[in-house]
């Protein structure tokens, strides 16, 4: 057989993805290689350079040091405050969105793919439309600027991706188990709870990590939503820029940058071969 | 004392009526085997009496209460699914104990009933094993230990063997049967197969398009079919059926098939009285293939000589057991079970000896049974 490692169509595919690969790394190349230059350094030279000596200093005064709108910690405080938003939120609208795509695939009523339908609408209404109505909703229910309202929106909004996922995944569950089971003696939420539950390994991984990522990332809400010490870090990020404006400190806001990323880098990292995984499983055989 | 009586039952999705008005009574301690062709109404029937499904009309009573609105759960039955629907995360001891465990019973009388079920079905050494680490006949097994251990007035089995090799299938098809004889439950079988029927059946229920085409006896249904379809759907090869003439001489009765033609075949009939009023009118003949045998054959129990004719062989089929042979019955093709060592030649003729009285007659228009 021939060696096809050294066709002309080979060494073409290669040099392509090379390209993408490059042209998708090098912000990220750019602000890890930032985050180890000082600001001295990066203001003699230009943006884009290898660090003379490893400023590992910048690490220290972004996570704790740092000035943002008057208060010197650094990014701890909003590192916190997105983890308290992201956690809480990824937990519910798992369990929930599990609970509901159980309910639409599994328990056939009246209306039952109306309601699929109309939770899954979620996934194309634009994000800005939704800026007005949850305005009214926090204000009137009292959770403005606060992290319980990010929790909220984060568990609400999440739900039409949760129940698409899980819906999908249990459809290919046999009805028959559900018969069976109900025929035992078991109701919804016991059949849920021992039957359903225990099959849902590799789709409440892919739920968790994608909400995660999500709500991790997300900007939008938490800026609109919550000023000063409440908001998460995608937010304080940028307020964190708008501060340093008069002296660039390039360094130490590439390492924030590094720092902000790295929860949901570590969650692909070591979640994203089930990710992929429990995209394409079919059913549960 | 009636185990199910189903009245007037009727169901209905949208605008197609999937069961119309069955009347059902089974006793206590009978294997009924509901069977039909697929999309008969045959599973729907079923799913309603476990309370899976609801009526659209009708009344449902098991051990002689109305369990119209009773759920599943209440209703004292247990089931058996054709994918054996066993918990996938679940041992085989919790599959078994699951109903057990939901309606709170005592954990001592689950090792009891768990203990008793294992040993009467041989999977002991299985209790420990995941479903997936089963083959097929361990896995049917479960499923009926998981119906067993509940010990309730009414078994329903919704098509139990259709995924298992032929083989195995006829295995547990014995070992079904045996356990009925042992332990004397009120089973209701549903399957598309009519050995199945015919093998286990106390009484077997043929339904055709939501109706109960005939409910009685294997015997009954197989020597006496209430109509054509019945007639056409149960036994392997089915009954030949063959449009005739009913005339009658000095005699009594004689059935002519391919009458006026040159090689017709006159068949005379005895104890066919009820065909009386239909001499001189065109009938369907009805004969069963272990009716029509090679020329010398001596059919049990006749007296007198057999009917002897001559006819065209058309297709000749082996099976080893015995020979089927296509063959033309006054121009009208028929089936017939000869002895395996007799190859007649396709093209050629041969004699065949007819067993006339077993032939089955019926009315052309309503496609009953006539005599």
């Amino acid at each position: 057989m021939r060696d096809r490692s050294f066709a002309p169509s080979r060494i073409l595919i290669y040099l392509v993805v090379t390209l993408f690969a490059a042209a998708y790394l090098a912000p990220l190349v750019v602000v890890v290689l930032n985050s180890l230059r000082t600001n001295e350094e990066i203001a003699q030279g230009s943006m884009i350079g290898w660090p003379q000596h490893l400023a590992w200093g910048n690490y220290a005064l972004a996570w704790s040091g740092f000035c943002i709108a008057e208060t010197c910690a650094g990014i701890r405080p909003y590192m916190l405050n997105s983890a308290l938003v992201t956690i809480p939120a990824t937990i519910f609208s798992t369990l929930l969105g599990a609970v509901a795509g159980y309910a639409v695939s599994l328990w056939r009523f009246r209306g039952d793919n109306w309601i699929y339908g109309i939770v899954t609408l979620g996934l194309f209404l634009p994000q800005q439309m939704r800026l007005l109505p949850w305005t009214i909703v926090l204000r009137d229910i009292g959770l403005i600027n606060t992290l319980w309202g990010l929790v909220l929106i984060h568990t609400i909004q999440g739900l039409s991706f949760t129940v698409l996922f899980c819906r999908n995944y249990y459809i290919a569950i046999p009805h028959e188990l559900i018969r069976a089971a109900r025929i035992d003696g078991a109701g919804f939420f016991r059949i849920f709870w021992r039957i359903i539950l225990p099959l849902s390994a590799p789709i409440l991984i892919v739920t968790v990590i994608w909400q995660f990522t999500h709500i991790w990332n997300e900007f939008l809400y938490g800026v609109t939503f919550t000023t000063g010490q409440q908001q998460p870090v995608t937010a304080a990020l940028i307020a964190l820029s708008a501060a340093v404006a008069d002296i660039p400190q390039h360094g130490v806001q590439s390492a924030a940058v590094i720092i902000a990323a790295l929860p949901t880098l570590l969650i692909y990292l070591f979640g994203g071969r089930y990710f992929v995984r429990g995209l394409t499983a079919g059913a549960v055989k | 004392m009636a185990a199910l009586s189903i009245r007037a039952l009727s169901k209905r999705y949208a605008n197609l009526e999937v069961l119309k008005g069955i009347d059902l009574d089974i006793e206590s301690g009978e294997f009924t085997v509901l069977v039909g062709p697929s999309g008969c109404g045959k599973s729907t029937l079923l799913n309603i009496v476990a309370g899976l499904d609801r009526a659209s009309d009708g009344k449902i009573e098991i051990g002689g209460r109305v369990v119209n609105d009773v759920p599943p759960k209440d209703r004292d039955i247990a089931m058996v699914f054709q994918s054996y629907a066993l918990y996938p995360s679940m041992t085989v001891r919790q599959n078994i104990t699951f109903g057990m465990e939901c309606r709170h019973v005592a954990k001592a009388e689950q090792e009891k009933a768990l203990a008793n079920v294992a040993k009467l079905l041989q999977i002991e050494p299985l209790l420990g094993r995941k479903p997936s680490q089963l083959s097929g006949g361990q896995r049917q097994r479960v499923a009926m230990g998981r119906a067993l251990v509940r010990d309730p007035l009414l078994f329903l089995f919704d098509e139990p063997l259709s995924n298992l090799d032929a083989k195995l299938r006829v295995e547990m098809r014995m070992e079904i049967k045996r356990l009925h004889q042992r332990i004397g439950a009120t089973i209701i079988y549903v399957t598309h197969d009519q050995i199945e029927a015919m093998t286990m059946a106390t009484r077997i229920a043929v339904m055709h398009r939501g109706v109960v085409q005939q409910f009685a006896d294997p015997d009954t249904v197989y020597r006496y079919p209430a109509n054509l379809f019945v007639a056409r759907f149960m036994g392997s090869p089915p009954m030949n059926t063959m449009p005739a003439r009913l005339e009658a001489d000095a005699g009594g009765p004689v059935a002519v098939i391919g009458a006026g033609r040159p090689d017709e075949v006159r068949l005379r009939l005895q104890d066919y009285d009820a065909a009386a009023s239909y001499v001189g009118r065109e009938v369907v003949l009805g004969i069963r293939p272990e009716c029509i045998a090679e020329g010398d054959r001596v059919f049990s129990g006749a007296t007198g000589a057999p009917v002897i004719v001559t006819a065209p062989v058309e297709l000749v089929e082996p099976t080893g057991a015995e020979t089927i042979v296509l063959l033309r019955l006054g121009g009208e093709p028929a089936q017939a079970r000869i002895s395996p060592e007799i190859r007649p030649t396709p093209g050629g003729t041969a004699s065949f000896a007819l067993d006339t009285r077993r032939i089955c007659l019926f009315d052309p228009e309503t496609e009953r049974l006539i005599a």
